[in-house]
């Protein structure tokens, strides 16, 4: 069981379809008209802020909600109407919900003893599971003597002893420390390859969703508002929201744009991309320092422009200009990105 | 600047403060030295009380069950002796002991059963009012005198109470009457059967088994049933290998309750059932009219071995694993 698949190449093949659903409590819309395709054998991100929908979707795939509209297909297969334990899906919480009354072996058989696997083989099964995620020889504790990074790894093995056909994770990495959160990151990627299985990861970090996912749907007030890969996503935010949540960016308004570039609507740009000089170059914004702040590997310099306020991130190594000083905003024409999504 | 202004002005102030004048004053700065001396005080009351009033007479009891008492003189004879504890061992007095314990089974077992709906809808659905109703629907019957729900529930259970008028206009009466012609439940009257007592015993303990039920299942997350569900576990078996391994303290905590205090009521049995003794009434016939200590005592050192027993017992099949 859970044999490395070699073959982690992502397919065509829906493992998760949403069409037209929506989820409302009341008159809160948790999820609003969403049509989603997840592909199977992908490492599939929602990312959003607290309250956007990207949980309430993923307690829809496990099963925990019910859809008040629209159809949700797991592998072709109709999933509304279906209870949790009939779906091959597997959820890791983000509480991590172990069993407090029974060991570790316990709860990672839990799922084998339900199905009425003997006692011998679905240990040996538990054990091989915990081999996997990196946690041998705790089989005998109790969940309450475990550490964060401990419990979440029981947490992983118990949801991936039954095999699912998709595995979905609800903020598994929230409650760790920096380093380990890192770790584990690197860890669950790998993982997700090894295995072949689909992943879907519900996460407000957006550090997290962009280097861990294959695609990221970013979740805003119960819409999804922009799918696509990370590097889309990051570079191409289709609107103001997901330029302003994904990374920090500099955000200028149709004026501003008119002006350097020549075109119309919002335009993001990136504080990486952007270069600042002491002499004037035709076009460029004339800007004041207001601030640096030191981050380790950039300096964060904010300026302000005639009100408006940008962010400038330098490498380490460029010369820094002094707070008070005057400066001019330079960037590559190709790096300011027209969003469709504003108008 | 502000920050500045607050420098300024708390520049003047000295860096140790004078702390309160008086006996008072140095009285709290000892205590806060030596916190175990607060500690002492305030058990110290408390702890006399338990150790010299409630151990010490129960304590007290116990020696006298190991007393006799003279049959000729009726006198107490103060030399140690098992033969009171051998007396418990005759037939009528065993038969007493069989009969409450029984009765206190199957009383907490009934309050078991039923208390779990109600605690279960409490700990996960009530909110609110819903909440807040239903502790007043299980408390309020607590707040009312015991005497007057064992008398009104004789009323109820008579033979023209509104039980047997219910069962006739439902013209279920014949069922009322197979029931009481049956040995040992049956009886005249629902008032002077066993069936009575033991609906009585269940009503009036309710509570005490509602309440700790409802506080262990308020204590397990929601998310572990969801767990359990998603792990492939159908409701029923969520129950029985999430809800009701964690529900157990709980549960085992109720039964000391409905247990015990079956075990020890007087009053129930004298008002309601026939006129076979539980133990606490023959504890209240010995140690009164009949002047036998030493076996009123003996008869009160069997719940408290019963009790004892059964929370070994409890343990030892790892009911309080999951506290």
């Amino acid at each position: 069981m859970l044999a490395p698949n070699s073959n982690s190449k992502v397919t065509m093949t829906s493992a998760v379809s949403f069409q037209g659903v929506s989820r409302h409590y009341g008159s809160v819309r948790a999820v609003d008209e969403v049509d989603l395709e997840i592909r199977e054998g992908e490492f599939f991100a929602m990312l959003g802020p607290s309250g956007s929908g990207k949980t309430t979707s993923l307690r829809l795939i496990a099963g925990f909600e019910q859809p008040t509209k629209g159809h949700i297909e797991i592998f072709g297969q109709t999933a509304e109407g279906i209870p949790p334990y009939r779906r091959n899906v597997n959820t890791v919480f983000q509480d991590y919900a172990l069993f407090p009354h029974l060991n570790v072996i316990d709860n990672v058989a839990y799922g084998l003893m339900v199905k009425g696997v003997a006692r011998a083989e679905r240990a040996r099964a538990a054990v091989e599971a915990l081999a996997l995620v990196q946690l041998p020889g705790y089989s005998d504790r109790r969940p309450g003597q475990l550490s964060g990074g401990q419990r979440q790894r029981v947490a992983l093995a118990r949801a991936l002893i039954n095999k699912p056909k998709v595995l979905l994770l609800d903020e598994p990495l929230g409650a760790l420390d920096l380093k380990l959160r890192e770790q584990m990151q690197e860890e669950l990627k790998a993982l997700q390859q090894s295995l072949g299985i689909t992943f879907v990861f519900v996460t407000h970090d957006q550090g997290e969703a962009l280097s861990m996912a294959d695609r990221v749907a970013v979740f805003n007030a119960g819409r999804i508002v922009q799918i696509g890969s990370p590097l889309d996503i990051y570079s191409r935010p289709a609107s103001r929201f997901v330029a302003d949540f994904v990374g920090s960016s500099n955000i200028l308004p149709p004026d501003i744009v008119r002006r350097l570039a020549g075109q119309d609507g919002w335009a993001s740009l990136r504080p990486e991309m952007v270069r600042l000089t002491g002499t004037a170059s035709d076009g460029a914004l004339q800007a004041r320092v207001v601030s640096t702040s030191y981050l380790g590997s950039t300096t964060r310099v904010t300026v302000d422009a005639d009100g408006l306020r940008l962010h400038a991130s330098l490498a380490a190594g460029t010369p820094l200009p002094a707070v008070g000083e005057t400066v001019f905003i330079n960037f590559d024409r190709q790096n300011l990105h027209i969003m469709e999504g504003e108008q | 600047m502000s920050a500045a202004s607050v420098t300024a002005a708390g520049a003047g102030a000295p860096i140790i403060m004078d702390g309160r004048r008086g006996p008072l004053g140095r009285l709290s700065d000892l205590f806060w030295r030596n916190p175990r001396l607060l500690l002492f005080l305030m058990l110290t009351p408390p702890m006399l009380w338990l150790g010299i009033v409630y151990v010490g007479s129960l304590f007290a009891l116990l020696l006298q069950s190991f007393f006799s008492i003279d049959e000729f003189s009726g006198l107490i004879r103060y030399e140690f002796t098992l033969k009171t504890y051998g007396e418990l061992f005759q037939p009528a007095n065993l038969d007493v002991i069989v009969r409450t314990v029984t009765m206190a089974v199957a009383v907490t077992l009934s309050s078991a059963v039923i208390a779990f709906p109600i605690a279960y809808y409490a700990a996960r659905y009530a909110q609110g009012k819903w909440k807040a109703l239903f502790y007043l629907g299980v408390m309020l019957p607590l707040w009312s005198s015991y005497l007057v729900k064992v008398y009104a529930w004789k009323l109820i259970l008579a033979k023209e109470g509104i039980l047997n008028w219910l069962f006739a206009k439902l013209h279920l009466t014949w069922l009322l009457d197979a029931w009481l012609s049956l040995p040992i439940v049956g009886g005249n009257s629902l008032s002077f059967s066993y069936t009575g007592t033991f609906i009585v015993f269940v009503y009036v303990w309710m509570p005490f088994m509602i309440l700790p039920l409802q506080a262990a299942l308020e204590r397990v997350p929601a998310t572990l049933i969801e767990a359990s569900n998603d792990l492939g576990a159908p409701p029923g078996q969520t129950f029985r290998r999430v809800i009701f391994p964690l529900a157990l303290p709980g549960l085992i905590a109720g039964s000391i309750f409905t247990f015990s205090l079956t075990l020890g009521d007087y009053i129930i049995p004298q008002i309601i059932g026939t006129s076979r003794l539980f133990i606490g009434q023959a504890v209240y016939a010995h140690q009164g009219t009949a002047g036998n200590i030493p076996l009123a005592a003996a008869f009160t050192v069997v719940p408290v071995v019963v009790m004892g027993f059964y929370l070994w017992m409890a343990k030892r099949m790892g009911a309080f694993n999951a506290l």
